[in-house]
């Protein structure tokens, strides 16, 4: 978690999203950064120490257009500027960070910045890229209008740090100005005659109790007061004078029907315009297509956009399978050896069994969504670095629209059909905080990766392998099925959510198309990385003290040795068919080799107490407790105790239900275990898994939240754990609500 | 005529704004007296990409439909 340290120097970062302001940021703090969340909101606190000053902290406010308070981004900025925020005072200095191309618009939120009286420094970052499109600055001509020293600098190539460094460190060192001194009223904001009086009044009402405030400042607070209710409202616990007199004033100017909200811009963008316009030259004709726009000819297109964004998706996810699953793969094999290494040097025992079984097994189930994340994450920040997010939200936005969300939610959502972790985490760049929230709470419909070896091992168990005219598969439309159902709810789920749980007023979507940029491969590892780091220590240790939890009830109470079943002979499951087994040329054949069918009655006897074990163990008292519950659903105890199980993670549901039927749990038993399925029969002869079972469990899968790792990075993510409770009982209900239909309802069909 | 009504390709000067004009577009820079170029619209019909102030702003219609303009001229392109 990251706090305001003890440094006795703050200097806050404040600027436009797309300005560079994180990879200046990283530059100066050697990309050493702390990152949490501030209390209550889903906004990160980036903070690090300014490199070679141990006594500086440099904090990397959220980028934004303005500071006033729309947002909770902008809250953030905003209440951390003025020293609003409990816990964090106000920092003692501030660097604007500016993009040189794009002046005039930058300057908006500088102008409010220098109104707070704090000293500034403007950073004018992207000078390069200025050059390059023919712009020119006047740093120093700037820096005289505006008052405050004006820094050309690149973050990029390293041009101008060490000018910025001095300027910061003279804002906070022994000879730091004065905040007078900083703020002699230069430049002036005239505001419209209609509203100037009034505004006027206000701020000397101001001035009378906070007279430490720079005049600007006073007069600043007062146009926020009359223009912007949720300035206005801490005042009326602050000092109720200057309350009552705002009030009255809004009254006054609403009664004149002055244009009080846009008071604000037309005064600062009319002195800001000709200013910016003062200080920089063009050497080439401001309306020629730049390379930029020649790009989102083609982007934007009205066919090769949506076009291009479909190749886009398939080349990520074709990566993120292709190069994810072998490294996970790999990833269970080292932390298998590792258990198995560990357990072979110590004594046999429970505190073993805890540490392999419980904690080892724990951090690999941690570990094996690192390459999903990382993959994601990879992709996710080359979107955003060279500006196509931006446009992918531009494409997707009537879509998404009509369900609440807005296009930025599009590849969030899109990531989850990997993995929900990164798709939650990248919910982060919305910038709506109810966005965000709803995005959060559909995304684990998606259908995730992991679902796949269940859908896989039913599918091939109870759909035929036969093709409906000639061309589709059974197999391959129940799978795709399957998927289409979890988007179409997803779709459905933040339609209703945002209907009740998350009414309000609809949300803008005005959103600033940035010019396309080459990545800066440096950054999207170094922030790649971050997010997996943060995944590991945020959800680390939560997931891995569950997957304590869920070792303890798999293994106790113990089988007691009398209670085994006795010889290996006996056949697993109750059935007149022993399962084939699979040899290495996939031919399902008896196994006639004499010591192979001594390895394999070994093998028998192993599973066969593994099977014993987890029938008498918690879970599978917890799976007869649950039982009643699933039956409508035609599910028995072993199903439902599967699903206990596979709260750690999806896919256990497969290892889980070899257990439970007594068969190993190597690829090639995936056969063996199909068998399994389709031979169980309930005491009374009749088969327990029917293809209508098998349905009503696959759909149960599709919508149910089976996932500790996703409920656990959401807590994270939301800073409560109100939303990822909601989220599991919705999403069970609704498992459970389409199982009983597709059940029940196939029941009455005639079809189980 | 407004914001939304505009064709791509078009260049329009900012006359007024509503009353429920978005903040944030105010914030973006556009007020009275801005000229704006309608750059074009999304694949879907909606939103729409306009050039102010030297940078590309994305609008959904609903949002533009609060900003009036006038068309210029060819000039001002």
């Amino acid at each position: 978690m990251s706090r305001p340290s003890d440094a006795p120097h703050r200097i806050a970062l404040a600027g436009n999203p797309n300005v560079g302001k994180t990879t200046l940021f990283n530059a100066l703090t050697g990309a050493k950064a702390r990152v949490g969340n501030y209390p209550g909101v889903t906004v990160e606190r980036r903070a690090g120490v300014l490199k070679g000053h141990a006594d500086v902290e440099l904090v990397d406010l959220p980028g934004t257009y303005s500071l006033a308070p729309r947002s909770a981004d902008e809250r953030i900025a905003h209440d951390v500027l003025t020293g609003r925020l409990a816990g964090e005072p106000a920092p003692a200095a501030v660097v604007c960070v500016v993009d040189a191309a794009n002046l005039e618009r930058n300057l908006y939120l500088v102008a409010q910045v220098l109104d707070l009286g704090l000293p500034t420094v403007v950073a004018l970052n992207q000078i390069d890229a200025a050059h390059a499109a023919g712009v020119t600055l006047d740093a120093d001509g700037l820096a005289r209008d505006l008052g405050v020293p004006v820094v050309p600098l690149s973050a990029r190539t390293g041009e101008g740090l060490d000018v910025l460094r001095e300027a910061m460190l003279g804002l906070v060192g022994e000879t730091a100005p004065a905040p007078e001194a900083t703020s002699d009223g230069r430049p002036d904001w005239p505001l419209l005659p209609i509203v100037e009086p009034e505004v006027a009044a206000l701020a000397d009402e101001i001035h009378r109790v906070r007279p430490t405030w720079p005049r600007r400042r006073a007069r600043a607070e007062a146009l926020w007061a009359l223009s912007n209710d949720v300035l206005l409202a801490p005042w009326a616990e602050d000092e109720p004078i200057v309350h009552a007199a705002a009030v009255a004033g809004k009254a006054r100017l609403d009664e004149r029907k002055a244009p009080v909200r846009q008071a604000e811009m037309i005064a600062r963008y009319g002195v800001l315009a000709p200013l910016a316009q003062r200080h920089s030259t063009r050497t080439t004709d401001a309306h020629a297509a730049t390379t930029s726009d020649r790009i989102d000819a083609v982007v934007t297109h009205r066919v090769w956009g949506p076009l291009l964004f479909v190749a886009v998706l398939a080349v990520v996810f074709q990566a993120v399978f292709a190069w994810a699953a072998p490294l996970q793969d790999g990833l269970e094999a080292i932390v298998g050896a590792v258990g198995g290494g560990v357990r072979g040097l110590l004594p046999a025992g429970w505190a073993t069994d805890l540490l392999v079984d419980g904690l080892i097994t724990g951090v690999g189930n941690v570990l094996v969504f690192l390459p999903q994340i990382l993959l994601l994450f990879f992709f996710l920040g080359l979107m955003e670095d060279t500006g196509y997010m931006a446009r992918t939200a531009f494409i997707m936005d009537r879509v998404m629209r009509r369900l609440g969300l807005s296009g930025a939610s599009v590849v969030p959502l899109l990531s989850a059909y990997a993995c929900a972790i990164p798709g939650i985490m990248a919910a982060r760049t919305l910038p709506n905080e109810r966005d965000r929230l709803l995005t959060i709470m559909v995304a684990p419909l998606m259908s995730c990766s992991a679902r796949l070896p269940v859908y896989t091992l039913f599918i091939a168990a109870f759909v035929p392998a036969i093709s409906i005219g000639g061309v589709f598969g059974m197999q391959g439309l129940a799978m795709l099925t399957l998927y289409l159902m979890g988007t179409v709810m997803a779709f459905v789920a933040a339609w209703v959510l945002r209907r009740t749980v998350f009414k309000g007023e609809a949300s803008t979507f005005v959103m600033e198309l940035p010019p396309y940029r080459l990545p800066e491969w440096r950054m999207i590892v170094r922030r790649m990385v971050e997010r997996a780091r943060l995944f590991f220590v945020r959800a680390g240790k939560l997931i891995v003290g569950l997957s304590v939890v869920l070792w303890f009830l798999a293994a106790y109470p113990k089988a007691s040795p009398e209670s085994l079943p006795a010889g290996a002979d006996r056949p697993p499951i109750a059935t007149e068919a022993a399962p084939m087994r699979v040899g290495p040329d996939n031919a399902a054949t008896a196994t006639p080799d004499p010591s192979a069918a001594i390895a394999v009655a070994t093998q028998d006897a192993e599973a066969r107490a593994a099977q014993h074990q987890i029938e008498q163990s918690f879970i599978g008292h917890i799976g007869r407790a649950i039982e009643p519950v699933m039956r409508p659903l035609g599910f028995d105890w072993k199903i439902s105790a599967g699903l206990v199980a596979a709260f750690a993670a999806r896919e256990v549901m497969v290892t889980a239900l070899a257990t439970l039927y007594g068969v190993g749990s190597g690829d090639d038993d995936v056969v063996s275990l199909t068998e399994a399925l389709r031979a169980d029969r309930y005491p009374d002869g009749s088969p327990v898994y029917t293809p209508l079972v098998a349905a009503s469990l696959l759909v149960f899968f599709v919508f149910a939240l089976q996932c500790m790792s996703t409920l656990v990075i959401a807590r994270r993510e939301t800073n409560t754990w109100k939303w990822p409770i909601v989220m599991w009982v919705y999403m069970f209900g609704l498992a459970w609500g389409s199982a009983f239909v597709v059940y029940q309802g196939g029941r009455l069909l005639g079809l189980g | 005529m407004t914001l939304a009504d505009a064709s791509a390709g078009d260049s329009v000067r900012v006359t007024a704004l509503a009353d429920d004009v978005p903040p944030r577009i105010l914030e973006m820079g556009v007020l009275p007296g801005t000229t704006v170029e309608v750059v074009r619209f999304a694949p879907l019909g909606d939103p729409m990409d306009v050039r102010v102030r030297g940078f590309h702003l994305s609008l959904r219609r609903a949002e533009a439909a609060s900003v009036l303009v006038e068309a210029v001229g060819e000039d001002a392109a």
